[in-house]
C-alpha cells in the first residue's frame, strides 16, 4: 500500500502547489494600477515625421499579454481594446492629436440643444466581406453590449447613466429594445442621452460602442469571435493567424476600409512577450520594432539612444483608510492624513526610483488629459494641490497627535509585490518615518488580487493605489472618491464634494466652463482641504523605439494605439 | 499482473476525483473575483453577470455542475479567454510544453547518465570531479540563469539561434530545451554516479570480472541495469513536470505554453483554467508513476508486480 499512499501525498502536494502558487505568483507587469484590465497612455511625441515611407511595409511589435477576446460587446482589457481599435472602427476614432474625429460618422453629429439627442450620418463603408455597414449595426452591436444575456462588464459599466435606460436594462428591469438608440434608416443613427454628457463624441471612439455586423454574428452563434475567421472587419486593418488563445497573430491592411489609401503599413506581425528582459533583447535583435522597459531594467534604459517616454494618464496615489472593522482609524483625523501626505518628495522617486519618465504629481487629474473649450489644460485650472513640504507635515503631524491624545502611531502601508513596488514602500517608508516622529510603518505587499480583495474589504491603512481612465473627462476620477463610490472604499464623505461632482452632471452639464471650476474645487477639496487621498506620481512608460518606425499615434484613454498613420521609413 | 493493474486503475480515479475536489474548493478561497472589471459595476450588474457565468449558484451545487461536465471531458470555458472552452486553451499550448519537455528530458537523461558512468567507472580522476562539477552547477544553478545565459550568448551575441518566440520551427525550441535539460542532467549524472560505484563493488561485479567480461560489458550489461532503478524513480515525476511546461523559461523565450498560463490562471482568478491546469498536471503524473512501476519489472524482475504491495 505504500505506493498509494505515496500517490494520496503526491496529489496532495500537487493541491498544495495551487494555493501556494497562488500566493508566490508573481505577475511581471510593473505595478498595476486599480484598473488592471485597461491601462491608458498618453502620447505626443510620435507626431508625423518627414520621411518618404519604404518600399516593404512590415512592422513587427511586441503585446504583453494574449487576447482574451475581440468581441466588442464582451471586451474589457487592455489588449482587447488595443486589437479593436485597430480593426474595427466606431462613430469617431481618436487622431493624431488625440481628438475625437467622425470615422463611420460622416461628419460631426448633430446635438440637439438640451444635449440629449445625437443624431449620426454614416458614411458608406463596408464589413471585410464586402457588406454594408449600417446604422443598424450599432444599434444591434449597443444593445448586444448591455443585454444581461450577453454578461458583457463593460457594456453596463459605459452606458449606465449616459444612453437612455441602459441602467434598467442592465438590472433586468427593461427589454434591451428600450435602449436609447434607434437606425432611422441605414445611414441615421439617433442617440439618445440619459443626461447631457460633455464628453460623449470622445466615448464614441471607444470599442464598447463599436458596431456589429448582426446577421454575421448571429450566422455564427457561440463561434463568433472565437479566431480572426470568425471575425468581420470595419477597420484599417484585418486580424489574421489569430487561433483565439494564442500569443502570436497579424494585422493585414483592409483593402475594404473607407480610407484605405491612408493606411500604409501592409503587415503588422505581433508576438506576446511577457519578459521584459527578452522583449529587449528581440529588439535589439532587429527582430521586433519596439519594445517595453519595465520597471526594474528603466534605470538601465533610460539612457539608451532609442529610448522614448510614452506619458500615460494613470495616476497613483495613497488612499488613507478612515475606517476599519467599524471602527475609526487614526487617518480618520484630517492633520494626520496631510502630515503623511506632505511628508515625502515626490521628485526623488520619480526619477531615481521609478526612472521612467513618471513625473510627480500633485493632482488627482492628470496632465495632458482633460482640456477646456479653448484647448486649455484642466492642470492649468486646478494647479498644483498638497505639495511637499518637511517641516508643515511636522506641524500638522504634531496636531494630529494631540487631537488623538498619543504619542506614536503604527501604520501600515500596502503595496504591490514587484520589485519596484517594493523599493518605492522602501522609500515611503524612510521618507515617512524620518521626517514624522513616532510614526513606525509596517510594508504589506501583495498580489493584486489580494489587494483588491483587501480594498474591498478595507482591510488596511495605507494603500498605494492608482487609476486609468476609461474617457476623456476629469470625472473618470473624481467621480472615484463621492460617498459611497464603488471605488471609495476607505469611507471618505463630504457633501460638499458630492454636491459640486453631482452639479457637473447635472445643471452645470451644458455649462464647461463653470462645470471645469466645479471639478476644480471639487479637487481642491478632496487633496488640499481634506487630504483624503496623498497623490504620488504619474506614470510614464519607457520604450525602445527602432528610429524607422514612425506615425504612431499613441492615445490617452480607451485603446493604447493606432497604428493607421504608422509606416516604416528609411529601414533599409 | 493484470489484476495489480486493475487495481491500480481504480486507485488513480480515486486520487483524480479528491485532487479535482480539493482543487475545487481550495480555488474558490482564492481572494478576489474571475471578472475583472467586477469593481466598476453596481451590485445588481454583478449578480447578473454572476449569473451568466453560474458563479452565483452555492458551491456545492457548481462543484456537481462541474464534475459531472468533468465526467464527460469537458473542462469548462474560461473565463478570461472569453466563450473559449479550457480544452481548446490547453490543447493549443500543450504542444509547445510538451516539445520543449520531452527534448529537455531526453537529452538531460541521455547526457545526465553518459557523464555519471564515466564518474563512476573514473572513480577519482580529472572525470569524475569535472562530471560531478558540472552535475553541481546544473542542479544548484537555477534553470531561469542558464537560459538568460543561453540567451545572452548564443542568440544575442552569436546570433546562432533566436533569441526567442516560437516561430522558428525546430530551431526556436533548441536554447529552451537545453536549459530545461540542466535539472534531469544533473539529476541522472547524480544518481548513476553514486548507483554505479555501489553496484560495480558488489559480487556479483565481481563475477563477472573473474569470469573475463570486458570493462565495457561489465558497464553496460551488468551494472548499468541495476544502477538505473533509482534514476527512473525520480525520472517519472520530474518528466511530468517538464512536460507539463515551466514558467520561468517559457516566460524568458516567449513560448506560448502551458505552464505560464497556470500561474496567469491564478493570478486572474481563471477557475476553469485553474482545474483544467491542475488535472492536466495530475493526469500525467499519476500515468507517469504508473508506468514507472511497471517499468520496475521489466528492468529488474526481482521485484515482483502480482503481489500489489511493491
Amino acid at each position: 500500500m505504500k505506493r498509494n499512499k505515496m500517490l494520496l501525498l503526491l496529489a496532495l502536494s500537487l493541491v498544495l502547489s495551487v494555493v501556494l502558487a497562488a500566493c508566490g505568483g508573481k505577475d511581471k507587469t510593473e505595478e498595476k494600477d486599480a484598473t488592471p484590465n485597461k491601462e491608458s497612455d498618453k502620447g505626443t511625441e510620435q507626431k508625423e515625421e518627414a520621411g518618404e515611407p519604404d518600399a516593404e511595409q512590415v512592422l513587427n511589435l511586441i503585446e504583453s499579454a494574449a487576447i482574451p477576446s475581440v468581441d466588442s460587446a464582451i471586451v474589457e482589457d487592455a489588449v482587447g481594446f488595443n486589437v479593436l481599435n485597430n480593426v474595427n472602427e466606431g462613430l469617431y476614432r481618436l487622431n493624431l492629436e488625440n481628438v475625437a474625429e467622425p470615422a463611420m460618422a460622416a461628419e460631426e453629429a448633430e446635438v440637439s440643444e438640451d444635449g440629449l439627442t445625437y443624431t449620426f450620418k454614416l458614411r458608406d463603408a463596408k464589413w471585410s466581406d464586402g457588406t454594408d455597414v449600417t446604422a443598424h449595426d450599432f444599434v444591434f452591436a449597443w444593445q448586444r453590449a448591455i443585454d444581461p444575456a450577453t454578461g458583457s462588464p463593460y457594456g453596463p459599466f459605459m452606458m449606465s447613466g449616459v444612453i437612455e435606460n441602459a441602467t434598467a436594462i442592465s438590472e433586468e428591469k427593461m427589454d434591451k429594445s428600450e435602449l436609447g438608440v434607434v437606425a432611422e434608416d441605414d445611414k441615421t443613427l439617433v442617440v439618445t442621452l440619459e443626461r447631457p454628457v460633455p464628453y460623449f463624441l470622445s466615448l464614441m471612439s471607444f470599442g464598447t460602442f463599436y458596431p456589429q455586423n448582426e446577421a454575421f454574428v448571429t450566422a455564427k452563434g457561440d463561434a463568433y469571435a472565437t479566431n480572426s475567421d470568425n471575425l468581420l472587419y470595419n477597420g484599417p486593418f484585418v486580424l489574421t493567424e489569430w487561433d483565439g488563445t494564442g500569443d502570436s497573430w497579424v494585422y493585414k491592411k483592409n483593402e475594404q476600409y473607407w480610407d484605405a489609401e491612408n493606411v500604409k503599413l501592409d503587415t503588422i506581425n505581433v508576438d506576446v512577450v511577457k519578459d521584459s528582459a527578452t522583449a529587449i533583447k528581440l529588439y535589439n535583435d532587429g527582430k521586433k520594432d519596439r519594445a517595453g522597459v519595465s520597471g526594474d531594467l528603466a534605470l538601465q534604459y533610460s539612457t539608451h539612444a532609442e529610448a522614448i517616454v510614452q506619458p500615460e494618464t494613470s495616476v497613483f496615489y495613497f488612499k488613507f483608510n478612515q475606517e476599519k472593522d467599524g471602527k475609526e482609524t487614526p487617518l480618520a483625523n484630517v492633520n494626520i492624513r496631510k502630515a503623511i501626505a506632505k511628508s515625502f518628495q515626490k521628485e526623488d522617486l520619480a526619477d531615481v526610483i521609478l526612472a521612467n519618465g513618471s513625473i510627480p504629481a500633485n493632482f488627482l487629474v492628470p496632465t495632458d488629459f482633460a482640456f477646456d473649450e479653448s484647448g486649455k489644460d484642466f492642470r492649468d485650472i486646478s494647479g498644483d494641490l498638497l505639495v511637499y513640504d518637511a517641516e508643515e507635515a511636522k506641524e500638522y503631524w504634531q496636531k494630529g497627535l494631540d487631537e488623538l491624545g498619543v504619542t506614536e502611531l503604527e501604520l501600515e502601508i500596502l503595496g504591490g509585490d514587484t520589485e519596484l513596488s517594493k523599493k518605492m514602500d522602501e522609500y515611503f517608508k524612510a521618507q515617512l518615518e524620518g521626517n514624522l516622529e513616532g510614526l513606525s510603518i509596517k510594508l504589506k505587499e501583495v498580489p493584486f488580487s489580494v489587494r483588491l480583495d483587501l480594498d474591498t474589504n478595507q482591510q488596511y491603512d495605507i494603500q498605494v493605489s492608482g487609476w486609468g481612465p476609461d474617457f476623456q473627462d476629469p470625472i473618470s476620477f473624481l467621480d472615484l472618491f463621492v460617498t459611497d463610490g464603488t471605488n471609495n472604499l476607505m469611507s471618505y464623505s463630504n457633501p460638499e464634494y458630492d454636491a459640486l461632482i453631482e452639479s457637473s452632471k447635472d445643471e452645470l452639464a451644458l455649462d464647461p466652463a463653470a462645470r471645469y471650476d466645479a471639478f476644480a474645487k471639487a479637487e481642491k477639496i478632496l487633496i488640499e482641504d481634506d487630504a483624503a487621498i496623498a497623490p504620488i506620481y504619474q506614470r510614464g512608460l519607457l520604450q525602445l523605439q527602432k528610429p524607422y518606425f514612425k506615425g504612431l499615434a499613441v492615445h490617452p484613454f480607451g485603446a493604447d494605439y493606432s497604428y493607421k498613420w504608422a509606416y516604416i521609413s528609411g529601414k533599409e | 499482473m493484470v489484476k495489480y493493474i486493475g487495481k491500480r486503475l481504480v486507485y488513480m480515479f480515486l486520487t483524480m476525483f479528491l485532487i479535482a475536489t480539493a482543487t475545487f474548493f481550495l480555488m474558490q478561497t482564492l481572494p478576489g473575483s474571475p471578472i475583472a472589471s467586477y469593481s466598476k459595476l453596481n451590485e445588481s450588474q454583478r449578480a447578473i453577470v454572476e449569473k451568466k457565468y453560474g458563479i452565483d449558484k452555492p458551491k456545492p451545487v457548481q462543484y456537481a455542475i462541474y464534475m459531472k461536465n468533468l465526467a464527460k471531458g469537458d473542462l469548462g470555458t474560461s473565463f478570461v479567454f472569453k466563450g473559449k472552452s479550457v480544452n481548446d486553451l490547453l490543447s493549443t499550448r500543450l504542444k509547445p510544453s510538451m516539445v520543449l519537455g520531452a527534448q529537455a528530458m531526453v537529452f538531460g537523461t541521455l547526457i545526465g547518465i553518459l557523464l555519471g558512468m564515466l564518474a563512476a567507472l573514473r572513480q577519482n580522476t580529472f572525470w569524475d570531479y569535472g562530471s560531478t562539477f558540472l552535475a553541481i552547477l546544473g542542479s544548484s544553478i537555477p534553470s531561469f540563469v542558464f537560459a538568460s545565459l543561453l540567451q545572452y550568448w548564443v542568440a544575442s551575441q552569436w546570433h546562432l539561434l533566436p533569441v526567442g518566440l516560437w516561430n522558428d520551427g525546430w530551431k526556436s525550441s533548441i536554447l529552451p530545451s537545453i536549459a530545461l535539460a540542466m535539472g534531469p542532467l544533473a539529476m541522472a549524472a547524480r544518481f548513476i554516479r553514486t548507483e554505479m560505484i555501489e553496484v560495480l563493488s558488489s559480487d556479483y561485479i565481481t563475477l563477472a570480472k573473474a569470469k573475463g567480461a570486458n570493462g565495457f560489458e561489465i558497464a553496460f550489461k551488468h551494472a548499468f541495469r541495476n544502477a538505473l532503478i533509482p534514476l527512473i524513480t525520480v525520472l517519472g515525476p520530474v518528466t511530468a513536470g517538464l512536460v507539463t511546461g515551466s514558467l520561468v523559461i517559457e516566460q524568458i523565450f516567449a513560448i506560448p505554453g502551458i505552464g505560464e498560463q497556470f500561474v496567469s490562471s491564478i493570478m486572474t482568478n481563471d477557475h476553469a483554467t485553474i482545474m483544467g491546469t491542475t488535472l492536466l498536471f495530475s493526469v500525467f503524473l499519476i500515468v507517469v508513476i504508473f508506468i514507472v512501476d511497471i517499468l520496475y519489472g521489466i528492468i529488474d524482475p526481482r521485484i515482483r508486480l502480482s503481489g500489489g504491495k511493491g
